[in-house]
């Protein structure tokens, strides 16, 4: 599905990303670890197409696709869709009217006739039900005064309603309480299927004692120095991160 | 594509007047330039009573004496009003009972500007007086208005027909003397609309009026007097689009609401007049006095969404005179190229117990600048009297410029004023968020500024609201390469 060769990339002149591998397949679940600064969110934000970031050297591939020639809204169209670390406020959006354009410009793209709103209505309800989503909340202004739980939760659910063929969660953990994580990672494990797949970023391994991966690749310099399973994050957990710098 | 500072510029930068074009329809114009004369002409032209002559020339007298104010926060070359004709009608006959009867060009004109008057005939509850350079040639639904005692019609027909109504309260609420725009206009105002409410009546529909600019170098000087009796209720829309012409042209209206005791008015307005190419040529100065008089229980709310004119001078008021009278002003001005808006409110507390809400929104893009002004005055009399303002700016880009200038006079110390203000920018992370949800950069601009402007969107009558709405997109973004 995603296959990544040598990537590289810079912000501003600065290298961050110096020659990432990384193949995802349907079905599966990658998490992608490492301590602060080695590039994780960097590469999320290269994934979907943030014109900050140039790509100097390598290729990304989406079912086929070249990625390096799409924007953002193209990759979104192809069914990427990214959980953002910090979701942006948009002020007198409510979050209904955000997904309904934002889903309606998706099948406008597949040229594809808006969603009727029966169905639209439906779909909201079912995704919201999903992550125990109150109705009041759809009608708040998208992330304007929410906690850092419910920014999350919003995330995952325009996920759930985008229904994307491969979700990259970037640090959906943080700021989450342990309540609040479990119905998160419920809601991803309840989304994912034999077409679909998950790339995992995350700092620490509790999230993925509820989702857990098929693969864990370890990220520090902006480069994979370790992949594994899921040991490999238990590994991490019980030795931190130092002994990783020394593979480096 | 994702969002730069250059790349939205450059998007702002492609946008053109989608209603610039002219219809040619015969004219019947006066020789350019104002004197007595003049005056006398255009009065005589109207078959007017000589009261009302006698009223436009005392008019033009006072006004010789008035200098044109420069205390806004606009530069523009003033225009030469000596270079203007001030009188122009369409030359056919322009009293007609149905539509067959119109010119088919006029009609063509009002089809591609969207308002067919087929379908605001069809349209629930509107009922349209059309303004095309300065004569009423279309008025529906006045019946069913009729049946309910009310009068809407252009304003030199209530001159014939109504005098009494109108010699006792023209220039009651904006004097001849107020200023020099609303000086020149009472005296060669050419026409305008006229409405008035019966006592206890609620008003079944909507008002609305469509005004344009058609006649290359006519100035247009509309007045209108909106009269809402005791316990009356009235909600009038206006609405305005110009074709583009180079030659800066003049507009200084004149409106006057009068709410007596325990009326309500509802004034809402869309104002897309042309704004000049994107070097700033061309364009309409708008210079508009708007002010409302509330008495006892009664209430005031100006709505506008205002994105066309080259230079706008524009602060619909309200004098809330009567006890616990309200007045209400929700605004959203957008400024883009080279626009400039100077425009607010002024809500003066002369009774006790009075209200009023100032809620403004001020979108800048290009290289415009875009001035909110207001003024809230508390009289020694009014005690209890409460304000609430809110001022909020949204920037696109960096060569743009917002202001805000509130005024604030309180002379009854249990007055209570509240002021907020705050300006934010379009940002490149909001914008990249909805590209990753699939949302191009262009909708996720008219997202955002409808988000941003909601608040006064959602007093606007719903199909205005939606206009609104588009218009708002047409405004800021063009097309996206």
């Amino acid at each position: 599905m995603l296959t990544i060769e040598n990537l590289h990339a810079e912000i501003e002149g600065k290298k961050i990303l110096n020659g990432i591998d990384l193949d995802v397949k349907a079905g599966e679940i990658h998490a992608i670890m490492g301590p602060n600064g080695s590039g994780k969110s960097t590469l999320s934000s290269v994934i979907a197409g943030n014109e900050d970031y140039e790509m100097t050297k390598g290729s990304m591939l989406f079912g086929g696709q070249d990625l390096s020639e799409l924007d953002a809204e193209s990759r979104a169209h192809l069914g990427i869709f990214l959980s953002f670390q910090y979701p942006v406020e948009i002020p007198g959006v409510t979050v209904t009217n955000f997904i309904k354009t934002a889903i309606n410009a998706s099948r406008k793209a597949q040229g594809l006739e808006d969603m009727p709103a029966s169905d639209l209505l439906k779909k909201i309800r079912e995704k919201a039900q999903l992550l125990d989503i109150d109705s009041k909340f759809l009608s708040r202004s998208l992330n304007e005064g929410f906690s850092g739980g419910e920014k999350k939760r919003n995330e995952i659910f325009q996920m759930a309603m985008l229904e994307p063929k491969l979700a990259i969660l970037d640090e959906t953990d943080s700021g989450l309480d342990i309540d609040a994580l479990k119905i998160v990672a419920n809601g991803v494990n309840k989304l994912r299927n034999k077409d679909n797949a998950v790339v995992v970023i995350t700092h620490y391994q509790r999230l993925l004692d509820y989702i857990v991966p098929d693969f864990v690749h370890v990220l520090f310099n902006g480069k994979i120095v370790k992949s594994g399973t899921k040991e490999l994050a238990h590994e991490l957990e019980a030795k931190g991160y130092d002994w990783i710098k020394e593979l480096a | 594509m994702a969002y730069t500072e250059e790349e939205l510029k450059k998007e702002l930068e492609t946008k053109e007047y989608e209603y610039g074009f002219y219809t040619d329809i015969e004219s019947d114009t006066f020789p350019k330039g104002l004197n007595a004369d003049i005056v006398r002409k255009i009065s005589e032209k109207k078959g007017e009573p000589t009261w009302m002559t006698e009223w436009r020339l005392s008019a033009y007298e006072a006004w010789l004496e008035m200098e044109e104010p420069e205390w806004a926060n606009v530069s523009y070359t003033k225009p030469n009003l000596q270079e203007i004709s001030y009188y122009s009608a369409p030359k056919t006959n322009p009293k007609y009972n149905n539509l067959d009867e119109v010119d088919p060009d006029l009609l063509d004109t009002f089809n591609r500007l969207g308002i067919s008057l087929e379908e605001q005939k069809k349209l629930a509850g509107v009922a349209v007086d059309i303004v095309m350079d300065s004569v009423s040639v279309a008025t529906t639904f006045k019946k069913t208005l009729a049946e309910k005692g009310i009068i809407f019609c252009s304003i030199s027909e209530a001159i014939k027909e109504h005098p009494e109504l109108v010699k006792k309260y023209l220039g009651t609420v904006v004097p001849p003397k107020d200023n020099y725009y609303a000086g020149l206009n009472s005296a060669v105002f050419t026409d305008g609309s006229f409405c008035y409410i019966p006592k206890g009546v609620r008003c079944p529909m909507e008002l609305s009026t469509y005004f344009r600019i058609n006649q290359a170098g006519t100035g247009q000087f509309e007045r209108t007097l909106v009269i809402a009796d005791q316990e009356s209720y009235v909600s009038y829309l206006e609405g305005c689009t110009a074709p583009s012409r180079d030659e800066n042209q003049l507009h200084a209206a004149v409106v006057e609401l009068i709410a007596l005791d325990d009326a309500e008015i509802k004034y809402s307005t869309v104002q897309n007049w042309y704004p000049g190419d994107k070097s700033g040529k061309g364009g309409v100065f708008n210079f508009v006095t708007k002010r409302g008089i509330c008495h006892t229980r009664s209430k005031i709310s100006w709505t506008q969404v205002e994105t066309g004119s080259a230079v706008t001078w524009k602060y619909p008021s309200c004098i809330l005179k009567g006890d616990y009278s309200i007045g209400e002003f929700y605004s959203i001005a957008v400024t883009n190229n080279r626009q400039q808006a100077d425009t607010g409110t002024k809500m003066i507390h002369l009774g006790k117990n009075t209200k009023s809400t100032i809620i403004s929104k001020g979108i800048s893009a290009g290289e415009s600048q875009n001035s909110y002004r207001g003024l809230v005055q508390v009289g020694a009399r009014a005690s209890q009297a409460r304000n609430f303002s809110q001022c909020d700016s949204l920037l696109m880009g960096n060569s743009c410029g917002a202001h805000t200038f509130p005024y604030i006079e309180a002379k009854n110390n249990t007055a209570q004023i509240e002021h907020e203000a705050t300006t934010s920018k379009i940002g490149e992370d909001q914008i990249f968020y909805c590209n990753q949800r699939g949302i191009d950069t262009e909708k996720a601009i008219a997202l955002i500024v409808n988000g941003f402007s909601k608040e006064v969107l959602n007093k606007l009558p719903m199909e205005f609201a939606v206009e609104a709405q588009k218009l708002l997109e047409i405004s800021l973004e063009g097309s996206v390469g």
